[in-house]
């Protein structure tokens, strides 16, 4: 048996490891990741490390002395798992053995099936995707962006700095629709038209144009855009299929209880970050997966605690789980902050300033907030927090 | 303990102080400011402030 196995090397893993340390946990943790990076910063993927060039040396998070001893087992990604046998089998052929595992293998970007070629169709996930895609914003490229959520939208203003011509073509009817409602994401689309970008919005892409690599793209209503790049940025799908063939409900990520424990699972097995599907206390409702930069940082630190109580023989802490879901978006001059879960109001009112200009939007479902989110208004986003926590 | 926040890359998403409110504020113009000199019984704070910098820009020695 070989302690703690951790299967996902992003920061959901590095902050569990370095919580089940914290924790009093001492034996062996063995951390898998499917790419050959030491966990690091995503975020800057698409705004300034895809602007300024990507080292992802810079862009490593700084790891706790308690974590030194850690076993990194990098550039194989889990193929298989035994949860009743407690073994994990990587694509290198390596089966490790476990006495407590952890998913925390996070999220890949969803593909869309669409006919022609399909070189020059990059997607915007890891290191070696940035790379791959900074290479061709050169200035004049002409870039076409599918989705308008958050990474369509911060790599259509970087493309935009770097002097490209930018096309985003998406089903929504406003950028960000789902996170910030129609008010604030038709805001922030006037902002993007401002500085260049092209808006084909409700519609959808037909196929892709060209010999071997893509030159056109076809949209729904019969506009035909150049295309030197195409980024897809239209979703994501968790990264479940590993633990295929245990009984595991996979439909959805993992559902987890309080301690981050995975239901059903024949061992002691725990996830984090962006596939666990867990209660929150300040969010009542059905458990959820969230996929803020936030939330493994959150989940993982429990899911540490967790672990160091099961492999000492100690009663897990079973106290509700409660954490605050933020995310922030840097685009042009803006910066978008929010806290709680905006997306599932059914109201939305601007509270402070104007819609045009820096604003505060409320977020209510049957009359009670849930999320708050600002456009160049931080500081003062910070007694919504206290109210969505429950402490007004 | 020394605390050192990289200016370059601060953002004032003001995080951090949530979770070191004494060490760490936004001022009335939205600007962080923060203590560089910590009592060491303010790490474990100190050490979730900079865990949930989205810059990754503080450090904790």
């Amino acid at each position: 048996m070989t302690g703690i196995v951790i299967v996902g090397a992003g920061l959901g893993g590095l902050r569990t490891a370095e919580s089940a340390r914290a924790a009093g946990y001492q034996g062996p943790i063995t951390i898998v990741g499917e790419e050959s990076h030491l966990p690091y910063n995503r975020p800057p993927l698409s705004k300034e490390a895809l602007s300024t060039g990507v080292a992802v040396d810079d862009l490593h998070f700084r790891r706790k002395p308690s974590v030194d001893d850690v076993t990194w087992h990098l550039g194989a990604p889990a193929i298989g798992s035994d949860l009743v046998a407690r073994t994990v089998t990587l694509a290198d052929g390596t089966v490790l053995s476990f006495q407590a595992l952890v998913a925390a293998t996070g999220i890949r970007p969803r593909r869309l099936p669409i006919d022609g070629p399909q070189a020059g169709c990059i997607v915007l996930r890891t290191a070696d995707d940035a790379l791959q895609l900074r290479e061709r914003l050169i200035p004049g490229a002409q870039v076409v962006i599918l989705g308008a959520g958050f990474i369509g939208c911060e790599v259509a203003a970087t493309a935009i700095k770097l002097g490209c011509t930018v096309h985003v073509v998406a089903i929504d009817t406003e950028p960000m629709i789902r996170p910030l409602g129609a008010e604030l994401g038709s805001a922030m689309r006037v902002r993007h038209e401002h500085h260049g970008v092209h808006f084909h919005l409700g519609r959808f892409v037909t196929g892709f144009v060209g010999d071997e690599q893509i030159t056109r793209v076809t949209v729904d209503d019969g506009t035909e855009l150049a295309a030197d790049v195409v980024v897809e940025a239209v979703g994501s799908v968790a990264n479940v299929e590993w633990l295929a063939g245990n009984g595991l409900d996979l439909s959805d990520g993992l559902l987890v209880d309080d301690a981050m424990a995975v239901i059903d699972a024949p061992c002691p097995m725990f996830a984090v970050g962006d596939i666990a599907r867990h209660p929150n206390a300040w969010f009542p409702g059905p458990a959820r997966r969230i996929e803020h930069w936030n939330m493994p940082t959150e989940t993982g630190k429990r899911a540490g605690q967790s672990l160091a109580a099961v492999l000492s023989g100690a009663p897990m802490d079973t106290a509700a789980f409660a954490a605050m879901p933020s995310f922030w978006s840097d685009q042009y001059s803006h910066k978008l902050q929010s806290f709680g879960m905006p997306g599932l109001a059914d109201h939305i009112t601007v509270v402070a300033g104007s819609p045009d200009g820096p604003c505060i939007a409320e977020y209510r479902r049957d009359g009670q907030l849930v999320g708050v989110v600002g456009i160049d208004m931080t500081a003062e986003l910070a007694p919504y927090r206290k109210q969505l926590m429950g402490q007004q | 303990m020394k605390v050192t926040v990289d200016m370059d890359k601060c953002q004032h998403y003001g995080q951090c102080c949530f979770e070191a409110p004494d060490v760490f504020e936004l001022d009335a113009d939205g600007k962080l400011q923060y203590v560089a000199d910590v009592a060491e019984e303010r790490r474990a704070d100190v050490e979730s402030a900079a865990d949930v910098c989205p810059m990754q820009a503080i450090v904790v020695e």
